[in-house]
């Protein structure tokens, strides 16, 4: 049976990870590839890298963690920030990325989604929905890292992605990200009713149920959460063993894992 | 040992050269007919399209090549499009003939369905393949696709996949030909042992089919 994914989520600066982190016996919480593996070994089913990194000239340094990180841990990476062009697409997936995700670039420039399906496959195309309440069921998508409104249905813009070629939909709720206390689960729902792609939930996890529910009422596929873990409140395998008793499939994690060769 | 990762432009040739490394072989990545001939295990890796997978077989003249090197039953490994690659044809965006090996077509999942089967799966093995030894039965593996093998011999279905209850071979193979669906380069533990197994096998005895199974 498939099971239902948890995915942590990392804000990298510069090929560095950012967001605060809790695992005491890291050597070095900054370490993409520390983090990776450590977060691998408690049963991660995939990991998610967020480049913020501001500075252009800074760029190519995610090229480098990406291909660390993917040099040392055998599951699924996704990358996204700062995706502008399929040369970007391209680069990513060189450097061991498995999946790409995107959001302002492909709003501006739906065609980029269609590109980036042709050229590399769907499954690798995730579009990133930043979606903030605007009415009782109705979302508006936002750019820019939530900064700039485009008036565009978020449900709308789900379908057209997928129609597009998008292989995973990441939809993101900006009223409830960072707060801790659930997903919109209404807009998860709306969006899930709405397209065949895998959805993942995104944006408001602080508890145990939080992620039940995404899957049950939203109707998610898998869920990312950055806060829960990184500040130590839960960590994945109380998260997986609490949602296999609530008769959630999910991946057993793993006691230990093989060294190389 | 000619360890050869067929280059034909896929995008995850690194993961899989990775994964091989990971076993403590040096692979060759390569595009040229001649490295194809030449090896002593190929792997073909594949993701996206049947169509664009086999046109760029075509193009670099790697159809004959990856057919003698199968024919001749030295140890072949394929993953995802390099799986449905094998079979008869694929109706992915059309009808679209692939190589041959196996015989059987590539199928959409069902409509109404959430495509791709995207995430982690069990496999349950019909036959103790040499290949997962090791390997519990039932072990999670990483899949991410939308189509998937029918076989027209059954012989060829050596592990199965349950999705949503539609039950579809995930593992498919003859002889010295194994080929997964999921992606063992992305499947932690299991994924890492079965390319140690068929590296090994390969190289110890130069086969890895299972007992008194023939190509």
């Amino acid at each position: 049976m498939l099971t239902r994914r948890i995915i942590p989520c990392f804000d990298v600066d510069r090929g560095r990870v950012v967001k605060g982190i809790s695992f005491v016996e890291l050597r070095d919480a900054g370490d993409p590839v520390e983090l990776a593996a450590q977060y691998d070994q408690q049963g991660a089913d995939e990991l998610v890298f967020l480049d913020i990194t501001a500075s252009s000239d800074a760029r190519t340094s995610v090229y480098d963690m990406i291909r660390n990180t993917a040099d040392q841990v055998f599951i699924p990476l996704t990358v996204g920030g700062g995706v502008r062009t399929p040369q970007d697409v391209r680069l990513m997936l060189e450097s061991g990325a498995d999946k790409v995700s995107m959001n302002t670039a492909a709003v501006q420039r739906p065609e980029l989604i269609s590109e980036g399906a042709k050229g590399f496959g769907s499954q690798c195309i995730v579009v990133a929905v930043d979606a903030k309440r605007v009415g009782a069921e109705r979302w508006e998508v936002f750019t820019h890292g939530g900064r700039t409104a485009t008036g565009i249905d978020a449900v709308q813009w789900a379908r057209e992605a997928t129609e597009r070629g998008a292989g995973e939909l990441l939809v993101t709720s900006m009223d409830s990200d960072g707060h801790q206390d659930g997903y919109d689960l209404g807009l998860l729902r709306a969006i899930s009713d709405s397209v065949e792609v895998p959805i993942i939930a995104s944006g408001g996890a602080g508890e145990p149920e939080h992620l039940y529910d995404a899957f049950t009422e939203g109707g998610a596929d898998a869920v990312l959460a950055a806060s829960i873990f990184h500040f130590g409140k839960y960590d994945i395998p109380t998260l997986k063993q609490y949602l296999t008793d609530r008769g959630i499939p999910m991946r057993p994690v793993e006691t230990d894992t093989p060294s190389p060769a | 040992m000619d360890v050869v990762i067929v280059d034909y432009g896929a995008g995850n040739l690194r993961s899989v050269a990775r994964a091989v490394a990971h076993a403590g072989v040096d692979a060759k990545v390569s595009a040229r007919p001649q490295d194809v001939l030449a090896a002593k295990a190929l792997i073909v890796p594949g993701v996206g399209a049947a169509e664009d997978t086999m046109a760029n077989l075509r193009a670099g003249g790697l159809v004959e090549p990856v057919l003698e090197y199968i024919a001749s039953e030295r140890p072949f490994l394929g993953v995802c499009m390099g799986q449905q690659a094998l079979f008869d044809y694929s109706e992915e965006g059309g009808r679209h003939d692939c190589l041959g090996v196996l015989p059987g077509r590539i199928v959409r999942f069902p409509s109404g369905m959430t495509v791709p089967h995207m995430g982690w799966n069990t496999v349950e093995m019909r036959v103790e393949h040499p290949v997962f030894e090791g390997i519990p039965d039932g072990s999670y593996f990483y899949f991410v696709h939308g189509y998937h093998p029918v076989p027209s011999d059954d012989s060829v279905v050596l592990g199965e996949t349950d999705y949503d209850g539609v039950r579809f071979p995930s593992v498919v193979g003859r002889g010295n030909v194994v080929a997964t669906q999921f992606h063992p380069e992305k499947s932690a533990r299991w994924g890492l042992q079965l390319y140690a197994n068929f590296l090994r096998l390969a190289k110890e005895r130069g086969s890895i089919a299972p007992a008194g199974m023939t190509a």
